[in-house]
């Protein structure tokens, strides 16, 4: 970490504001061609799910009975279910609601687990074994059974999977911001804060937070696929999303039943779909890695 | 020997009373009035104070929990709306269907993940280092139940060499008599072979898509851990006195790379028990996991807590288990207990 901020310092000329932030930027994505492989994907995801509605072909709720069960074709280029509605359209505007759970769950466990884990780590003593004591709680259940639990505890909506995805995955939080806030607690800069008269929530929101921030973004990067996964295997099960909203989970769900008699394409198209997602969030965190922290490199 | 068992099984106790405190809160954070739930829709006022009655939920908070935990040393986990039947005895009466299939795909991962593992991290940069890392990448994007469905249209709609995903076997079968609740092990004490073969045939897809999900970790920390114990000044030393390759690697090497994947595989274990309620669902498969499922859709409430405790406390000893198994691998740990 040091040594990266150094390297960094020495080699950019003192560039300010935007065009520093820029060329790091462009640092990051390019150094790897992966991680910039993953970073477009990213991007069209993104582009999908703000966009994607504006730009399908079929309105993707409107059924058509006449076209039911018809494999792809030019019309359709991923096929029609069931109903006769148009993959296509429904596995790009289902990415809104994919990406929103992922990105407000992990947001939220951002909030909770990264400031709980910062304030363990930093202030030690009772703070430290709440925390901890809350966070072992939760990883003494498997963590998917423990999400089934608490959306039916809490009751059969979108928000209460955002809920549940974000309370599996505090643990993870807690530990990384507990020891990075952990072994900075005494460091000179820190003395220095202190010496100067600032209070300890300030010194943790304004010297802690912003140099543990790089590593977090790389948890939050590596998790948002598991969010993934986790969100769409609820709704798999039939928790949370309901029939007839486009989301990925729900549509391998429904055409799961097609696929013992032959129509592969109402399941196969959002599963892939939601297999690229994971797979990109997982690269993007490995590559964004490698570029804060190269001694993890794998 | 002993204290050293004693002093983990003391470990695993917090563990065991957070689950407890959480899976009795989950009752209570029940939205809407918890009787009311109970008692379904068509519910009278007076059933509804009977039921809060009976659940004792007109008690206050700690008296509610003081009964919670004595049913549950009772082995009580209420009944369940759909079914009537006591959810212990279902939960128990489906336990070996999951076992046998969690257990059987753990196995298949592991006899592929660890010699793949191996394998990648002695031979570092080639054909097959890449191999695991294809195999690893994709297994953690892999949706375990797109798996599932894929693995069913290749091998039963395209192929056909697998029977029809309903179950656990065939409707022309019947189920060996039952001894370990495995129908693989119970088909071999009768000498069934017809059984066996019927019964393997429905297992294998449910397992395999197990084991492809559960072979990414497991691989990828195997290369590590192997990767980093060839560096190690020790497997330099063992080289140096002429030993064979496969002494350095088998002997010296693999026992000391293997403490990181037993500590792995805690984490695997919760992924499996998480998976296996997807794999069941893809495959009809009768465990515990569909029936948490079934209850969930059909909002019967006391079963899925049941399961949620029942798979907290199996992970909770399956942990235990694997802290002891680490101070059998590793004599260092018993020495410092």
């Amino acid at each position: 970490m040091t040594a990266f901020d150094t390297a960094v310092e020495a080699a950019a000329p003192p560039a300010t504001g935007l065009s520093a932030t820029l060329k790091h930027a462009r640092h990051v994505v390019t150094g790897n061609p992966i991680t910039g492989f993953s970073f477009t994907l990213f991007i069209l995801l993104l582009a999908c799910a703000l966009f994607g509605s504006f730009f399908v072909p079929y309105d993707p709720l409107a059924t058509n009975t006449a076209v039911a069960l018809k494999p792809p074709s030019l019309h359709h280029l991923m096929g029609t279910d069931q109903l006769g509605r148009d993959l296509l359209s429904r596995v790009v505007v289902g990415t809104r609601l994919d990406m929103a759970v992922a990105i407000f769950s992990v947001a939220l466990v951002f909030a909770l687990g990264g400031i709980s884990g910062i304030a363990a780590g930093y202030f030690g003593g009772w703070t430290d074994r709440l925390v901890g004591r809350l966070s072992d709680t939760i990883m003494a259940f498997p963590l998917f059974v423990l999400a089934m639990g608490i959306v039916a505890a809490l009751g059969n909506t979108v928000t209460n999977i955002i809920i549940a995805t974000a309370i599996i995955n505090y643990p993870l939080y807690v530990r990384i911001a507990r020891a990075e806030a952990n072994v900075r607690r005494n460091a000179g800069f820190v003395q220095a804060a202190r010496l100067s008269g600032n209070g300890e929530f300030r010194i943790l929101l304004t010297q802690i937070l912003p140099n543990i921030l790089p590593i977090m973004m790389v948890q939050m990067s590596l998790t948002m696929g598991y969010a993934i996964l986790n969100a769409a295997g609820l709704s798999f099960i039939g928790l949370g999303v309901r029939p007839p909203t486009p989301e990925w989970g729900i549509m391998v769900a429904e055409g799961a039943a097609f696929i013992v008699s032959g129509e592969w394409w109402i399941a196969l198209f959002p599963g892939l779909a939601l297999m690229l997602a994971v797979f990109c969030f997982n690269l993007l965190g490995d590559g964004l890695r490698d570029i804060v922290d190269p001694q993890r490199r794998t | 020997m002993r204290s050293i068992m004693l002093k983990r099984l003391a470990t695993a106790i917090p563990s065991l009373l957070g689950v407890i405190v959480v899976s009795f809160l989950l009752t209570r954070v029940l939205p809407g009035d918890t009787a009311s739930y109970f008692a379904g829709p068509a519910a009278t006022p007076q059933a509804i104070a009977e039921i809060r009655k009976q659940l004792g939920l007109d008690k206050s908070l700690p008296e509610q929990f003081a009964r919670y935990v004595a049913d549950l040393a009772h082995g009580d986990l209420g009944n369940s709306l759909t079914t009537g039947q006591p959810v212990v005895t279902e939960i128990a009466n489906r336990l070996p269907a999951s076992g046998e299939l969690t257990l059987l795909g753990l196995l298949i991962a592991l006899s592929i993940a660890v010699p793949l593992g191996i394998l990648a991290a002695i031979r570092e940069g080639s054909w097959i280092d890449h191999l695991c890392r294809v195999i690893v990448t994709t297994g953690v994007s892999l949706p375990v139940f797109f798996t599932g469905l894929l693995l069913v249209y290749v091998f039963y709609f395209r192929l056909g060499w697998s029977p029809a995903p309903l179950g656990r076997l065939d409707v022309f079968y019947s189920a060996p008599p039952q001894v370990t609740g495995f129908y693989l092990v119970d088909a071999l004490i009768a000498r069934d072979w017809e059984t066996f073969r019927a019964a393997f045939a429905q297992l294998i897809l449910p397992a395999a898509t197990l084991a492809i999900f559960s072979l990414a970790p497991l691989a990828r920390i195997t290369r590590g851990s192997m990767l980093a114990v060839m560096g190690s000044d020790f497997v330099r030393t063992a080289r140096a006195s002429g030993l064979t390759p496969k002494t350095v690697i088998l002997t010296y090497a693999f026992r000391n790379a293997m403490l990181p994947v037993v500590t792995t595989l805690g984490m695997v274990f919760s992924f499996l028990l998480g998976a296996n309620v997807l794999v069941e669902k893809v495959f009809a498969w009768p465990g515990i996991g569909s029936y948490a499922v079934e209850a969930l859709i059909a909002s019967d409430y006391a079963p899925v807590q049941g399961f949620v405790l029942a798979m907290a406390i199996l992970y909770v000893a399956l942990n235990l288990m694997i802290d002891l198994l680490y101070g059998v691998i590793d004599p260092r740990v018993r020495l410092e207990a």
